[in-house]
């Protein structure tokens, strides 16, 4: 079995009209041994910035405070805040510093862009191949069956109740 | 003479309490050609003096004004072999940052970490609105000031940089700002 099934977990993160919603599911489990449901894997890293980690629990961590140290260093040297943008080509060049003995987790990213408020989604393997579609990104242990409800359900355009609603049902 | 004792170390002070190889360093400085950069609404402009100690030099083959990245341009007073070495790092910061952003390095940044290298951050600059071909104009006439000799087309240098991005001007265009100033 993969290290990146180990502990379980899914992220999905859609593209609304002026809006992004990213859902994940909170269980933290061992194979098929559920230990906590209380364990989050996306995380709020800006004001209108997320990044969901799913994958080896102990990488989602460490990952998420390297990130969050990587990205407090930036915004007190630029003094501004860090763009969806820019924030995955940093997730992506970390990732790939340990391309040889790489972290266990596929990461997403959500959020809208400070300037514009245009919409972003990206996703990308353990290495750091970034994926950046114009509609929705899944990333876990059960991406087959999340991409066919996303393909499914999901529409462009979507006012940001509706997007919800979506993301919702794709995930229940 | 007594401060020759303490010439070597750049930190240690002298009785007198100089540190001699700084003021060599600022000396050296001053020894320079004179160099401008001036901010308008619409761009940048910088500008130096390009004289030579031969004239066996072909007088455009060496440059001051020199492209850090497509919206980046540098230019110095002080020693050509320091400038170059900054040169070739403020170029390869630049493209670091890319590589680690993919978003082209912001000049303040880039100001930021060659000073870090030179241990020293200067930078002060006119708010005023100034028209981009005014400030060229007025970069010309501030290297005027301290110019020894007659200025021309071939031993002034001066690069712009706007929505356009960063570009030294030709011999031939700087001509044409020359032939308005009296």
């Amino acid at each position: 079995m993969s290290i990146l099934a180990y502990n379980g977990g899914a992220v999905v993160a859609m593209k609304g009209k002026d809006c992004v919603a990213i859902a994940t599911d909170k269980r933290y489990g061992i194979q098929a041994q559920t230990i906590s449901s209380n364990f989050p894997k996306v995380f709020q890293m800006g004001p209108t910035l997320y990044v969901g980690l799913p994958g080896l629990a102990t990488d989602t961590q460490t990952v998420h405070q390297r990130l969050k140290f990587r990205m407090n260093l930036y915004e007190l040297k630029e003094n501004r805040i860090m763009r969806p943008k820019t924030f995955s080509a940093m997730l992506s060049n970390l990732l790939y510093e340990k391309r040889f003995g790489p972290y266990f987790i596929e990461p997403v990213v959500a959020g809208l862009d400070p300037l514009d408020n245009q919409p972003y989604v990206c996703n990308m393997d353990l290495i750091g191949c970034p994926n950046e579609p114009e509609d929705f990104v899944v990333s876990g242990t059960c991406t087959d069956q999340l991409y066919g409800m996303c393909e499914a359900l999901w529409e462009p355009d979507l006012k940001p109740d509706e997007l919800f609603e979506t993301i919702s049902q794709v995930f229940t | 003479m007594a401060s020759e004792r303490y010439s070597f170390s750049l930190t240690t002070f002298s009785p007198s309490g100089k540190l001699v190889q700084i003021e060599y360093a600022l000396a050296a400085v001053a020894a320079g050609g004179t160099s401008v950069g001036i901010k308008a609404s619409n761009g940048v402009v910088i500008a130096t003096e390009n004289k030579h100690k031969s004239f066996l030099y072909d007088e455009h083959s060496v440059n001051k004004v020199e492209m850090i990245t497509g919206h980046i341009g540098m230019v110095y007073s002080g020693m050509g072999p320091d400038y170059r070495l900054l040169v070739t790092q403020a170029r390869k910061m630049a493209q670091q940052y890319f590589l680690m952003y993919h978003e082209p390095i912001p000049t303040a940044q880039l100001v930021q970490r060659v000073a870090t290298v030179m241990q020293e951050y200067t930078q002060s600059g006119y708010t005023e609105e100034l028209e981009l071909d005014d400030a060229v104009h007025t970069a010309i006439l501030t290297l005027k000031e301290g110019f020894e000799g007659a200025m021309t087309a071939d031993n002034i240098e001066v690069g712009i940089c706007d929505a356009a991005g960063f570009r030294r001007l030709e011999p031939a265009h700087v001509k044409d700002y020359l032939a308005n100033i009296p």
